[in-house]
């Protein structure tokens, strides 16, 4: 497979990675692609292509079932995530997920940003305000919800949720973060907010995005990802994978033929 | 007959069944209910409150001991039961969920649920009050507790299975835990289910005779001591409801009030914080 040719370093190197979820089921065939630093990849493929379990390897969500395998490296600058060693607790805070519904926990918009500082060790409350206060502006919140920051999470509006839900995971500092479809629950505005944010994010982390939406996609990612039934197609330079792709199935895919 | 007149005959009279089933349970929890109000409330006075019992047969006196004991057997019974059961049912749902265990202890507690209360009874006074000798107000806590584990057991493990996955996942995904994650975010979102099962459970032991009959019995003085026998309401009630001084009676009336309003309030409170969470 050709290396696509984007500025930056490679964050991420996926290797030779096959996934099992029990014995019987191989969910990904031998996937190796690049990330790069800085920069939105973005996975695409009919539902059940295995582009959401290819995103839940990266911080190795599998591990919470029983009988998930994993098989190959994953590379994250230089160290295996996959290998037995890897404290997951450190991983997953350099390496944060965002959801397909917004996820927020049963507590006050504060406490929610919180979370994770204090899982971190932070618990200083001065310490505490000023990181709640800079994910918040990070996240485009603040103005928002400056006001009411002792307010239920569960009371605003779904893509505010979302947004909470990305300062939640910028709070820690993470080095990737990971988005599965965040726009797929939200309204066009909604979602135009997280795709601006996702830009202004990358210049500072590295963004995987899985998405169903290929126009999101086209959008904001630099690199993409085509999958089906468990294999990579194509990975690729997102205005050569939409434009110009060298498989036939991609094409297929990408002007709409299936999927 | 037409069919439509046919239809029409049936749905009459599936409806007037049913609603005489409906009609004919209300009666008696009326009649219940109001026997027990309007004989209660003419029986309530202050000495009932802060007096304890007078010899047999003497007139005045009170029931101070009964409400202090039945207090104390069923916060000791709640301490015991709502930990035990809290942390049974977390296992269930978080540490064993969809493994056999989890499948085998769930239909046990169902079957606990299910158990008449003077088997518990007649079980804790062979093990808990025939080796020392003397009926004993831990006795009766224990089987309270008994009898409530299961029921904590059960909301605790539904209450938690509701919480969605993905709120776990997503503070897996922050670097959490599992005992953060039970403690911090599983609880707090299940709280006001897990708090209505405890009331409830308490509401259902608190109006409990059989088990305390055989355990903590009764005391017809004042005494703070579980380690013997300590009075409880129920048990009064049913002591001085088959005595034969009518003051035993008023009292009993007015015990058996009391313990009613008891209940209803735990149960109103209950259902209340219900509707205020799913509203």
């Amino acid at each position: 497979m050709e290396v696509p040719v984007v500025a930056g370093a490679v964050e991420i190197e996926v290797k030779d990675l096959n996934f099992y979820y029990s014995e019987s089921t191989h969910a990904l065939k031998k996937i190796s692609f690049p990330v790069y630093k800085n920069a939105v990849t973005a996975l695409i493929g009919p539902s059940g292509c295995g582009k959401t379990t290819l995103l839940r390897c990266f911080n190795r969500m599998h591990d919470l079932y029983p009988k998930n395998r994993y098989e190959g490296e994953i590379l994250f600058q230089g160290e295996n995530v996959l290998s037995k060693g890897t404290d997951l607790i450190n991983l997953r805070s350099r390496i944060g997920m965002v959801f397909q519904k917004p996820t927020p926990f049963p507590m006050s918009i504060f406490d929610n940003i919180a979370y994770g500082l204090k899982l971190k060790g932070v618990t200083k409350r001065v310490d505490l305000s000023e990181k709640v206060e800079k994910a918040l502006v990070h996240s485009a919140l603040w103005d928002e919800v400056k006001d009411k920051l002792n307010a239920s999470a569960y009371d605003l509006s779904g893509g505010q949720q979302q947004r909470l839900v990305i300062a939640r995971a910028l709070a820690v500092n993470p080095e990737v973060l990971l988005f599965d479809e965040p726009t797929s629950a939200l309204d066009p505005i909604s979602t135009a907010k997280i795709e601006e944010l996702a830009a202004t994010l990358k210049k500072e982390i590295t963004i995987i995005i899985v998405t169903h939406n290929m126009q999101q996609a086209a959008r904001i990612s630099d690199c993409t990802g085509f999958l089906m039934l468990g294999e990579l197609i194509e990975f690729g330079r997102t205005d050569k994978i939409f434009t110009a792709p060298s498989e036939k199935l991609t094409e297929e895919y990408v002007t709409g033929r299936f999927g | 007959m037409t069919r439509e007149l046919k239809r029409k005959t049936e749905g009459s009279v599936a409806l007037s069944l049913s609603t005489l089933a409906a009609l004919s349970g209300l009666f008696w929890l009326v009649f219940i209910l109001g026997d027990v109000f309007v004989h209660g409330v003419k029986a309530l006075n202050l000495s009932l409150f802060i007096n304890d019992p007078v010899p047999a047969g003497a007139e005045g006196g009170g029931l101070r001991n009964a409400f202090v004991g039945q207090l104390m057997i069923t916060l000791c019974a709640t301490l015991i039961g709502v930990p035990t059961g809290v942390l049974g049912g977390t296992f269930l749902a978080e540490y064993a969920r969809g493994r056999k265990i989890a499948r085998i202890i769930s239909v046990l507690s169902d079957i606990m649920v299910s158990v008449p209360s003077i088997v518990i009874g007649t079980f804790i006074y062979a093990i808990l009050v025939k080796p020392v000798g003397h009926f004993n107000g831990w006795a009766g806590a224990i089987a309270l507790s008994i009898i409530m584990i299961p029921v904590v057991l059960r909301t605790t493990e539904n209450m938690l299975s509701l919480v969605p996955w993905t709120l776990r996942e997503a503070a897996f995904a922050l670097g959490a835990p599992y005992y953060k994650v039970i403690i911090q975010v599983v609880y707090r979102g299940a709280a006001t289910g897990i708090l209505t099962g405890i009331l409830l459970s308490i509401a259902r032991v608190a109006g409990e005779t059989a088990p305390l009959l055989f355990t903590s019995f009764n005391n017809s003085f004042f005494s703070w001591d579980m380690k013997q026998p300590v009075a409880s309401l129920t048990v009064t009630i049913f002591q001085y409801a088959m005595g034969p001084y009518d003051n035993w009676h008023a009292q009993a009336w007015a015990a058996s009030f009391m313990i009613t309003i008891f209940i209803l309030v735990l149960t109103i409170i209950g259902k209340l914080i219900i509707r205020w969470r799913y509203r």
